[in-house]
């Protein structure tokens, strides 16, 4: 039987498991609430040790990154992620992960252009956008400031 | 006690949205963490994502929109002090401990870490 790739992708969605967009859902929700639980305990860890609500942000997320760092290393967060979907990609942890794994993955390649490179190959567009969007941001908040 | 669970619902939607956009799209992660970035930005510059982060605490400033809300905050702050000259300083500076913790970890961990299976 012969079939377009549409029509077997048709046939695909319609035998295979109806929930599956839900249960990639609920599998994101849960890991990704639970990363972002574990930044919660860690922040009020260090506002309780003195920290102020911006050195406890900032700490927090350099501890996540690190523990990311370390899982990624290990092989462990690739497999999170199967589960996890967005729910490991979307949090701070899985801008590290696109950091380090394209750090390791291509080392082969040289320690400039492979990992130097690579490295940015995930987060150097978030930096340059994210960048661009502050500075127009700021522009407008200046123009704004001076109007006003 | 409540800070907590706030901080897995809204983290754990904020995640849920995320792999709403990769089943239905065909947006790759690189572009999802981009667009959440600049989300990120867009949503305190309209005065949202702070308050989202006073209630929800690490479940707001985890997920990569809490970055975007960093360098909002960062530029703000930067322009307020300097004039016109924050809006080239005050981004990277709010986002400067995150990128420097991850490329760090990047460098030693290409020393340190073989090569794994990725899928």
């Amino acid at each position: 039987m012969k079939m377009t790739p549409e029509e077997y992708a048709q046939r695909v969605r319609r035998v295979g498991p109806p929930s599956s967009l839900f249960r990639d859902c609920a599998w994101a929700f849960g890991v990704g609430g639970a990363i972002c639980l574990l930044g919660e305990i860690l922040r009020q860890r260090y506002l309780a040790m003195g920290a102020d609500t911006q050195l406890a942000g900032t700490l927090t997320s350099c501890t996540l990154i690190a523990l990311s760092a370390i899982l990624t290393t290990l092989g462990l967060y690739q497999r999170l992620a199967i589960w996890g979907g967005a729910g490991s990609l979307v949090p701070i942890t899985g801008f590290a992960n696109g950091v380090v794994s394209s750090a390791i993955e291509f080392k082969t390649e040289g320690r400039v252009p492979g990992t130097g490179a690579k490295m940015f190959t995930i987060a150097g567009p978030v930096i340059v956008y994210g960048t661009l969007a502050s500075v127009v941001y700021g522009l407008i908040y200046a123009l704004l400031g001076m109007a006003g | 006690m409540m800070i907590y669970l706030w901080a897995f619902l809204v983290g754990g939607a904020l995640c849920a949205v995320g792999q709403l956009l990769i089943d239905l799209t065909s947006l790759t992660p690189a572009r999802i963490l981009t667009g959440y970035v600049i989300a990120g930005v867009i949503l305190s510059a309209i005065g949202f994502y702070g308050p989202l982060v006073e209630f929800a605490g690490s479940g707001a400033s985890v997920p990569l929109l809490g970055f975007g809300h960093l360098m909002a905050q960062g530029v703000q702050k930067a322009v307020a002090e300097q004039g016109l000259l924050g809006c080239l300083t005050g981004g990277l500076t709010a986002g400067a401990a995150g990128i420097t913790a991850s490329l760090v970890c990047g460098a030693i961990a290409a020393l340190l870490g073989k090569s794994h299976d990725q899928n």
